[in-house]
């Protein structure tokens, strides 16, 4: 078996109230450590309020190979952002 | 609203003096406006209480495709049956980012579901009533989501940080809908006599539910003064109307409707509209199973339930089959 420490993502909440966002990632033996580190390798200038830790090989990612089929089909529906509609300004915010 | 009439739970709000160190935390943080977390200590009242709000919330957003979905094949071009499928669509995703929300509190999808079904929870009493005309579309996109944007915009700052992260990506998707749903009232409007007079007709059937959306008055409520004190109610029920009120008169104005309600008219002193409240025995008929649409809905969300059962079911044992294969290989 490898002796190699697994490799882990990191995710931090910068601030309260905000999602967790992708920093980083670090080799760790286990989350507890994985955590650890986090916390010495991306807070120390205290960037966040929270961690979260996920072994990398947990992590499924869609392949760039696929970019034309997987969002080239919302190119076309136009309609779905709000300034589609013509909405005159008389009738106030909408 | 979208969550209507949910139950706080516990007695009221308590004093600083009746509050156990943890409560007085948690109360602390909410009013400097921290947000809570999934893994933070909070009181069990205010768990079962967002647990109760967001799967009615998330629940609406689900059977409020139905309404809508009525019209997807008859819509009058093929450019307005794909803004509508947009539209539809994105409530679904509304109510799959509430299910996660409320999913962070300890209740899985399947318990919310079956809560449903079986009519231990609620959604909206405004999906209960029919889509007629192609004109309803126009008023539901305009008065029901405009109601609903009214009561989310403020929950952006509501306490809970997955409920609010919720309702932020779900604001951004809101304006399109009411957008729409008045573009379709403008053509409407503008059209023919026939067109005018369906206009006018739907804006008659979905005024007062409308006003309904945002509950009865709560303004002495002491449930909902625990639910404002936990931020997991931002305004009064009243409030909310009055606000949506005041926005939807020079809309309708434009348009050139009548809303329905010989009361209707500007208060100088108060720099508001009065206007007609709605009948609250209709409301809790319709809370109660009775409206026009109750026994379809149910019936309609049942039957997706146990027909997609084969489709959960197979995706399971497919992916079972496929992790299966992957260790014998490893
Ligand atoms: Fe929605
Ligand atoms: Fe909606
Ligand atoms: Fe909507």
């Amino acid at each position: 078996m490898s002796k190699e420490w697994p490799l882990w993502e990191v995710f931090i909440r910068g601030q309260h109230g905000l999602s967790h966002r992708h920093v980083g990632s670090l080799h760790a033996p286990d989350a507890e450590m994985a955590i650890k580190n986090a916390r010495d390798v991306y807070t120390r200038r205290n960037e966040g309020v929270s961690i979260w830790v996920v072994e990398a090989v947990h992590i499924a990612a869609s392949s760039p190979e696929e970019k034309g089929p997987l969002y080239e089909p919302s190119n076309s529906k136009v309609y779905r952002h709000p300034t589609f509609f013509d909405i005159p300004e008389d009738v106030g915010h909408m | 609203m979208y969550a209507q009439l949910v139950k706080t739970a516990g007695t009221g709000v308590k004093t600083r003096a009746e509050m156990s160190d943890e409560e007085r935390n948690f109360q602390d943080r909410i009013d400097r406006d921290e947000k809570i977390e999934p893994k933070d200590w909070m009181p069990d009242d205010y768990r079962a209480t967002l647990i109760r709000q967001i799967g009615q919330h998330a629940h609406s957003e689900i059977v409020g495709q139905l309404p809508e979905g009525n019209w997807i094949t008859r819509a009058p071009t093929l450019e307005r049956k794909a803004i509508l499928l947009a539209k539809v669509q994105d409530e679904a995703g509304h109510g799959l980012y509430l299910y996660c929300a409320a999913e962070t509190l300890g209740v899985t999808r399947d318990e919310l579901t079956e809560e449903l079904l079986s009519g231990r929870m609620k959604y909206s009493s405004i999906f209960n009533y029919p889509t007629l005309n192609w004109a309803d579309i126009g008023a539901v996109g305009w008065l029901v989501d405009g109601a609903a944007i009214m009561n989310q915009v403020p929950l952006q700052r509501t306490s809970y940080g997955p409920y609010s992260r919720a309702m932020i990506r779900i604001c951004k998707e809101e304006s399109f809908h009411q957008r729409q749903g008045y573009d379709i009232m403008m053509k409407m409007a503008q059209g023919t006599d026939a067109q005018r007079k369906m206009a006018q007709n739907a804006l008659n059937r979905f005024w007062y539910p409308s006003l309904m959306m945002f509950g009865p008055s709560d303004k002495d409520s002491v449930h909902s003064a625990q639910s404002l004190a936990w931020k997991i109610k931002i305004d009064t029920n009243d409030e909310l109307r009055q606000k949506f009120v005041d926005q939807t008169v020079p809309q309708a104005k434009y348009l050139g409707l009548t809303i329905p309600d010989e009361h209707l008219k500007w208060n100088e002193e108060r720099g508001a509209h009065d206007f007609s409240e709605p009948d609250w025995s209709e409301f809790f008929n319709v809370i109660k199973g009775k409206g026009p649409c109750n026994i379809d809905r149910m019936k309609d969300r049942v039957a997706a339930w146990e027909d997609g059962a084969w489709v959960r079911d197979g995706l399971l044992a497919h992916a079972r089959k496929k992790s299966a294969a992957r260790t014998a290989a490893e």
